[in-house]
């Protein structure tokens, strides 16, 4: 029996001629992980994301004094207030390094996010946005898209040693990227496919056929270098086969305008425009399936950030600054920490800006935001300041601050992954290694 | 089994097509190994990102070069008929650019499957040319032309070894010698089989080291060592510095690059003069920050920095001055980090977690120093470890500013330049200058960093002895890299299959031997 996919109906119709009707809604289409339904009959997909910022926070000021649902906010997380009910607040859960020397702003990163201590600057395994992104990415056009919003071509998403997925740092290369060439306006009403797509299916066919006697003629190391090529080159098959299909309409999408042209930079003010700008365009992009995974870098984790005129950035001012004596922390490393989290604010207002079913995308999507030590001064891999925010589709549950009690970071990251559908028991490494759910995330 | 990157896939194109083909696509930053990205080509991945661009630009291309406007220029031949397949041209374009593009003729079933693609396209599409336009589409998204893939066969004068077939070898040849794909000259020798016979590849060496696209190679490898990706990502504060703009970010490259071609490439110059000499390469927008007048409106000039000017050798350049600085400030450490590992191939360990820093606080502090400022380091013995390698060079740099500027005084306190390396003691960036022009670990390095992007890989402690070999025929040679490019080019171990078996530690053979571990 042939298999029946979109595709092959889809190829149907277009060798007879009859395209631009509405495919009828069939759950044998969909990988079963949608929750909410959108006024179109449309499951809505579970999104994912990261959202980084660099060199931690003070943590009188960021710490909420008791756990639970009634904390009072903490001045620093003040900005974030707006959606206390929407962020599980999630304070002393530490990378733990087992011997492993800490590489400044690396480790306690890529600890977070691969359950490894590594002492260098590459992940060791797959970070836990490409881990989710196996689960819930399928059937989007791009598996992920990372953004890096301090003109740091930098990215902390890795799909294997050596193997990052590059960030854009510019919002018109992003609107270039996502919004030009193959695009398609959900909304259109009229669908044509481009013959030309299907020519270039089959030519993707020819380059990736013969795969198996190359992947026969190369050592380990280089064998799996062209598995990655491969996996890469399948990305863009899929983008094509969703070429074919009409679009899935999508409510309330206007198709935005292009940004203009912006200073890409790390003056701290120039960043802000930018990421809201990326934010923006990121939200309009998840909302219309162009992606379900995703990550900012807000600042590098050694952060660039710094105010104009000033000879320091804010990760020299993390070591350099003196306390103040009288407010007993110091001044413009609180300054930016606070800002980092108005710009955290800006992120989520533009994913909760967009309506979707009976609620709104933050509803739908997870968003780990998280930085890469706690006290940057001393590059301090131990609590190390998280948020989840967001509804997850129904399979998060937020609105309360939890002390971690020096518990392994990876304890997070499981329970991320088991709410996204993954099958994993236990992740991370020796001290790392852990088996233990955040039970109050899960919904 | 390397990727091309981006200057070699940038000058592939130009020369199997034309350099006025565009290439719509942008390409993912490229992975740095131990310090090159000549290695990191070796060992990175391709993203999706990275593919999607490859998808760009192979179509962009496709379209350029089987469009109407160039059509005649580029594909070799013209269909019998405006509408049937003509399987004889599409055969002979396939090969042709099959040839240039995987750097070896087609096998024949790749053939077939290239000239079945063009008939598939021309079938949906309609035009002949179009089926060639996405059968050159697929041959540029191929992994036998993204990444060099390289082929064995059994070696006839070792029984049951195996060599490198000769398609492979001016691979590896034309990539080090020119940074580009080989030329017909050298794919015409590897087809008569003329590379694998001493006499036949020295013919081919001498050729390239001769011709005027050694100049590339010899770019394309100082561009990589000396780290100028880091410009991708550099920002100085406009109103700190406010004559740095994109445009001297840009010159300074190209300065520093043109200073090395000069004197290496065009004059066969001593590589250890790079750090003494005051002839340089001036534009309007450098000029500023020189404050040296550029009579050229738009371009280049030759210049030499004047006496007085306290500059010579391109470390007082901009672009290595402003590159290893902070947005605001100028940084010795960073500046004598960068010079051990760039141009004496040691590794300056990161500071340790858990490291008070606030000794080195206020920088605008009326009369302070940087040199006050990190005393502090060396008084702190967790600190003073990694510090007393870079500081004591690094400020000696100390009246130039976080944008290469000049500057006699810094918060109007007088500078102290005194500094010291490996024992060396001097002042002044002069005095730095003629000190890496007289360390003799700087030119071990330089033939370690060469050798290593021309094998694309780290060194195995096997190959200590043939690298002193190398270090040994640089000086003989007065230091003239061409030299060592050829007897690179000429060695066996370049063509090498097998590695020897002992994996390199972190050090890399050639600098243990010298015993330099820092």
């Amino acid at each position: 029996m042939t298999k029946l996919t979109r595709r092959t109906i889809l190829r149907g119709a277009v060798n007879g001629a009859a395209v631009g009707v509405a495919l009828p809604f069939l759950d044998l289409f969909l990988d079963g992980n949608g929750e909410a339904l959108a006024a179109t009959g449309q499951r809505l997909p579970v999104r994912f994301g990261t959202w980084i910022w660099g060199c931690g926070f003070i943590p009188e000021r960021w710490i909420p004094a008791t756990e639970g649902a009634d904390y009072v906010m903490p001045p620093d997380l003040e900005p974030m207030a707006p959606y206390r009910k929407q962020m599980a607040i999630l304070s002393g859960f530490d990378v733990k390094l087992d011997g492993v020397a800490n590489k400044p702003h690396m480790t306690g990163n890529f600890g977070l996010r691969t359950g490894i201590p590594v002492p260098g600057e590459t992940a060791t395994a797959p970070t836990i946005d490409v881990l989710i992104g196996e689960q819930i990415g399928q059937g989007a056009r791009f598996r992920s898209i990372e953004l890096s919003a301090s003109g740091i071509e930098r990215s902390y998403s890795f799909r294997g040693a050596g193997s990052p997925n590059p960030s854009e740092t510019s919002p018109v290369a992003l609107y270039q990227r996502i919004f030009g060439e193959g695009f398609q306006d959900p909304n259109a009403g009229t669908f044509a496919p481009d013959p030309r797509t299907m020519v270039r299916q089959s030519v993707l066919s020819a380059v990736t056929e013969d795969r198996q006697k190359l992947a026969r003629s190369l050592g380990a190391a280089d064998r799996a270098r062209l598995d990655e090529y491969f996996t890469s080159v399948r990305q863009l098959e899929q983008q094509l086969e969703l070429q074919l299909q009409p679009p899935a309409k999508v409510e309330n999408f206007t198709m935005p305008s292009a940004p203009a042209k912006t200073v890409v930079d790390a003056d701290v003010e120039h960043v802000m425009v930018n990421h809201k700008l990326m934010a923006g365009l990121l939200a309009q992009a998840l909302a219309c399936n162009q992606t379900r995974v995703f990550n900012m870098l807000f600042s590098d984790t050694a952060s660039n950030l710094r105010r104009s005129a000033s000879s320091d950035t804010h990760h020299t001012l993390t070591h350099e600054e003196p306390v103040d004596p009288k407010l007993g922390y110091q001044q413009q490393v609180a300054w930016f920490a606070a800002k980092s989290m108005v710009a955290c604010r800006d992120f989520v207002d533009a994913l909760a800006r967009i309506k979707e079913g009976a609620g709104t995308l933050l509803d739908n999507t997870l968003l780990l935001a998280h930085s890469d030590c706690s006290i940057a001064k001393s590059h301090a891999v131990e609590g190390i300041p998280m948020m989840v925010i967001g509804g997850g589709g129904g399979r998060i549950r937020t609105g309360f601050h939890k002390a971690g009690r020096a518990d392994p970071v990876s304890r997070v990251g499981l329970s991320l992954q088991q709410a996204m559908g993954l099958q994993v028991e236990r992740w991370g490494t020796k001290s790392m290694d852990t088996n233990r759910t955040v039970t109050e995330l899960v919904a | 089994m390397r990727r091309l990157t981006e200057s070699q896939y940038r000058a592939t194109i130009a020369d199997v097509f034309a350099p006025d083909v565009p290439i719509a696509g942008r390409f993912e930053r490229a992975q740095r190994a131990d310090g090159l990205i000549a290695v990191g080509s070796s060992v990175g991945g391709m993203s999706a990102f990275g593919f999607e661009q490859y998808d760009a630009s192979a179509r962009g291309i496709a379209a350029e070069v089987t469009g109407e406007k160039r059509r005649a220029q580029f594909v070799p031949c013209q269909p019998k008929s405006a509408n049937a397949f003509d399987a004889a041209c599409a055969t002979k374009f396939v090969d042709t650019y099959g040839l240039k593009l995987f750097r070896r003729p087609l096998a024949r079933d790749e053939r077939a499957r290239f000239v079945g693609v063009a008939k598939a396209a021309q079938a949906r599409l309609g035009g002949f040319y179009q089926g060639l336009e996405y059968a050159l589409v697929g041959m540029l998204q191929s992994p036998h032309f993204l990444l060099r893939m390289e082929r064995t066969e059994p070696d006839p004068q070792h029984r049951g070894a195996l060599r490198l077939d000769a398609w492979s070898k001016a691979t590896r040849l034309s990539y080090f010698l020119t940074n580009s794909t080989p030329d017909a000259e050298l794919l015409r020798a590897a087809g008569a089989g003329e590379l694998d016979t001493d006499q036949g590849l020295a013919r081919q060496v001498d050729r390239l080291i001769a011709s005027p696209k050694l100049e590339a190679a010899v770019r394309a490898f100082f561009w990589d060592m000396l780290q100028f990706d880091g410009f991708n990502d550099l920002f100085k504060d406009p109103v700190i510095y406010p004559a740095y703009n994109s445009s001297v970010a840009r010159d300074a490259q190209e300065q520093t690059l043109r200073t090395i071609v000069s004197l290496l490439v065009t004059e066969r110059g001593d590589y250890r003069d790079l750090f003494t000499t005051r002839k340089t390469w001036l534009t309007r927008p450098l000029g500023i920050v020189y404050r040296m007048p550029v009579a050229t409106r738009n371009g280049w000039e030759q210049a030499e920095y004047p006496a007085y000017s306290n500059r010579s050798g391109i470390l007082t350049d901009i672009s290595m001055l402003a590159l290893h600085s902070h947005p605001g400030r100028s940084s010795a450490t960073l500046r004598g980090k960068s010079l051990r590992e760039v141009f004496l191939c040691q590794h300056v360990p990161d500071p340790p977690a858990n490291v008070n820093f606030t000794a080195v606080d206020q920088v605008s502090r009326p009369g302070s120093t940087a040199r006050m400022r990190l005393a502090e380091h060396n008084d702190n013995p967790v600190c003073a470890g990694c510090h007393k390698l870079t500081d004591p060079i690094g400020l000696t740099l100390e009246n130039f500013d976080g944008s290469g500027g000049f500057r006699a005084k810094e918060n109007g306190a007088e500078l102290d330049l005194k500094g010291m390396l490996d024992g060396a003691t001097f002042a002044g960036a002069p005095g730095l200058g003629q000190t890496m022009h007289d360390n003799p670990n700087v030119p071990i390095c330089l033939v370690d960093k060469l050798y290593r992007s021309a094998v694309g890989r780290e060194v195995v402690d096997a190959e200590g002895p043939y690298l002193d070999y190398l270090a040994t025929t640089f000086g003989a040679s007065g230091y003239r890299v061409p030299e060592l490019m050829r007897a690179i080019a000429l060695s066996k171990t370049f063509y090498a299959v097998a590695l020897p078996a002992v994996p390199a530690k972190t050090q890399t053979a050639a600098a243990a031997r010298k015993g330099d571990r820092s």
